[in-house]
């Protein structure tokens, strides 16, 4: 995310550094005439909605008599005082999910780069796998896990596991559905191979000599963890937990088959402003500051995390 | 990121030399750096200007939705309904009344399962149809509510009844002439669907259910009570229950009906508020009793033999699903031959047979009979006069109430 430009690569000094000023024309436009289809993909898909929505928000109206701008900025503060609580939920619960997916995918990706030998690959394919069917049937799947009366939840109940969770607030009393449990275990289970890929792309990337060199140094397994093996992994946790968490956010699926009421998420609340009640610029607004709250919170993370490229 | 030192204080004369660099050096505001910045502000401006170009104009009431017909010239018709709604052979592969169809007309029958959701649908083709465009679509099915919005939109076209010979003569008098579309100058009922109450014997311990009072109250169903996402079929049956004709709510009424449900709500004893998928919760038992549309309870108990149905004393809601030609549709002609030959009394038996909802034509019962005695028989599929009159429906609402009802409903369920 550095805005500095990077030298020429020391390492290669004989190559000549590419002018493209000097270049003659038709050189010089080649790298912008790659961008071309990038760039309008860019406009049509990603900014003309964008400005579209944008506009949206400020409007008012209705569909008899058609919406017009009127520059109504309202709109946003009456959204963020209706719908605080739905925001509020939407980050702990995505939030909880990165950090459950990350507990769960880093040493699943650690043992992917480091142990699996000859079946990396396959542990590779097994993690993609779920992509392989839809988003809904897997989460409706997830309904069937979790029954009433299914064994999961049975064998909670002859462990006591679900008093505990219910006394937490996290599951409703002999039930795991239609609680918040359900929809952050949904999340995680959804979002799972976003953190597990880019953590195995920068584990894959260490040397095992630097092992090597730190046991050597008479560093313990711990210690090398600590101080070498993590801290160059940095950039696949700062990527993999941005994967995660910034769709886990907006997500509105799990929320919806396997929450109930109390368990809303922003993106419920979009969609039923934008299908159900029809109010265009409320659900546009939400959005807006949905998009915003999210960017607030990963340039924080980012400046934190201290990691200057992501993967 | 990169951590800046304080900066030393500057001299004198490195002052002086930043000023004049401001007038003469290289970042003297030059013609160059001028047209930058004005470009930059007429990108601004050109902004703001899209931000108020976009809206969305007031709908159209005006005759120009009325397309030109290419019926004559083009045999064709796109038909988008919901999914598992008309008869298909056991392969999948042919569905056999739309053939028939088109071996008598050589009309080509394009059917599309494209509809999963009033809402989702309305969003899917508003914009086109706010914008006076053709949708691509002759005959599109939709509920009497969505039904009511769009034809006071005047985005539905007017039926010509010289080519609903049949239709006309049979439809059955419960769906002749609702308030949204009086004398059904817009639309004709594809099916009826009674929204009642549905529990799991296994379930509820082998208890009946057959009231919303029970379902909001009965703590042996605590945690296993659904409800639809569907407004008017929730609220519709909940203010039966309080005594009060859906037929004629008002927004007091309307709001009493929320309160009482929104109190299941926090005493836990509603588990959820589900679309379609409430029928796996069901079979499975997750839902101990919930509102359930027929058809789907038909289905169910064909399955499973702990499913029952009951029809609550005070009444059941029952909606419809019209076929409707949208504005600019190319072959309005077609449709209407389309729409009539489902008024056949032959053919609505073939796919009541199959689909197991109520059918809004007469004569159909005999028809039925030779193929399936006991669908013939059920009061589900054709409706007996105690069912009939057992049966109510939802106003038709305003725009505004629309709204606002849906608003209170949306808050209800959390979203």
């Amino acid at each position: 995310m550095s805005t500095t430009e990077a030298p020429a690569p020391p390492a290669e000094p004989e190559a000549e550094p590419l002018d493209i000023r000097k270049a003659p024309t038709r050189k010089r436009l080649v790298p912008y005439w790659l961008l071309l289809p990038g760039i309008l993909w860019l406009l049509v898909f990603f900014a003309a909605p964008l400005v579209y929505q944008a506009s949206t928000s400020i409007q008012t109206g209705s569909l008899e008599d058609g919406f017009k701008v009127t520059w109504h900025f309202a709109t946003y503060l009456d959204a963020i005082a209706e719908y605080w609580p739905q925001f509020l939920r939407s980050v702990l619960y995505a939030g909880t999910a990165t950090a459950l997916c990350l507990l769960l995918g880093y040493p699943l990706a650690y043992l992917i780069a480091f142990k699996a030998g000859r079946w990396r690959n396959l542990v590779m394919i097994l993690v993609i796998a779920p992509f392989f069917t839809s988003f809904l049937i897997r989460t409706l799947a997830w309904k069937t896990i979790l029954a009433d009366g299914g064994p999961v939840v049975g064998v909670l109940n002859s462990l006591h596991v679900l008093d505990v969770t219910s006394w937490l607030g996290l599951t409703e009393g002999q039930r795991v559905l239609a609680t918040p449990l359900a929809v952050v275990c949904g999340l995680t289970y959804n979002f799972l191979p976003f953190m597990v890929l880019p953590l195995y792309t920068s584990l894959e990337r260490i040397d095992p000599r630097l092992h090597e060199a730190a046991g050597d140094l008479y560093a313990r397994p711990a210690t090398t963890f600590r101080r070498v093996t993590f801290p160059l992994s940095m950039p696949g946790v700062v990527a993999g937990t941005l994967l995660t968490f910034i769709p886990a956010a907006g997500d509105y699926i799990n929320a919806e088959l396997l929450g109930s009421t109390d368990q809303k998420m922003i993106g419920n609340v979009i969609q039923s402003q934008f299908l159900r009640v029809l109010d265009y610029p409320t659900a546009a607004a939400l959005s807006f500051i949905l998009m915003a709250a999210i960017l607030t919170m990963v340039t924080i993370y980012i400046r934190k995390s201290g990691t200057e490229d992501l993967v | 990121m990169e951590h800046h030192e304080q900066p030393e204080p500057l001299s004198q004369a490195e002052l002086t030399a930043m000023r004049s660099s401001l007038t003469h050096g290289r970042l003297a505001m030059t013609r160059r750096s001028l047209l930058r910045a004005s470009g930059i502000a007429a990108a601004a401006t050109a902004g703001l200007g899209a931000l108020s170009g976009c809206g969305i104009p007031p709908a159209g009431r005006t005759d120009a939705g009325r397309s030109e017909d290419h019926s004559k010239a083009e045999k064709r018709i796109n038909f988008s309904n919901w999914t598992e709604y008309i008869d298909v052979t056991d392969d999948g592969k042919h569905r056999p009344t739309l053939e028939a169809f088109t071996k008598r007309t050589g009309i080509a029958v394009k059917y599309t399962e494209d509809i999963n959701d009033n809402d989702e649908f309305f969003g899917k083709i508003q914009a086109q149809l706010a914008a006076g465009q053709d949708t691509g679509r002759d005959l599109i099915v939709l509920t009497d509510w969505m039904c009511a919005r769009m034809i006071s939109l005047g985005w539905i076209q007017k039926l010509d009844p010289a080519n609903l010979p049949h239709a006309y003569a049979n439809l059955s008098p419960q769906f002749r002439s609702p308030a949204w579309d009086p004398g059904r100058a817009h639309s004709y009922t594809w099916q009826g669907i009674p929204a009642l109450i549905a529990y799991n014997k296994k379930a509820t311990g082998g208890r009946k259910v057959d009231s919303v009072s029970q379902l909001l109250e009965d703590p042996k169903l605590k945690g296993r009570v659904g409800f639809l996402t569907e407004m008017r079929d929730s609220v519709g049956l909940t203010l039966l229950d309080m005594g009060k004709k859906p037929e004629d709510v008002t927004a007091d009424d309307f709001d009493a009906a929320i309160a009482r449900l929104q109190k299941g709500v926090d005493s836990k004893q509603i588990r959820r508020f589900t679309g379609n998928d409430y029928t796996t919760d069901l079979d499975k038992g997750d839902l101990a009793a919930c509102v359930a549309w027929a058809g789907d309870v038909v289905q169910l108990q064909n399955d499973n033999p702990d499913i029952e149905f009951a029809i609550p004393k005070a009444g059941c809601m029952t909606s419809t699903d019209n076929l409707m030609v949208p504005n600019k549709a190319r072959h309005k002609a077609n449709a209407e031959r389309l729409i009539d030959y489902f008024y056949e009394p032959k053919v609505a038996a073939k796919i009541a047979a199959y689909i197991n909802y109520v059918c809004p034509v007469e004569g159909v019962r005999e028809e039925l009979a030779k193929i399936d005695k006991e669908a013939a028989r059920n009061p589900l599929i054709i409706p007996d006069e105690e069912m009939a009159e057992r049966s109510h429906s939802f106003r038709a609402l305003s725009a505004k109430e629309s709204k606002a009802f849906a608003q209170k409903f949306s808050d209800l369920t959390g979203a």
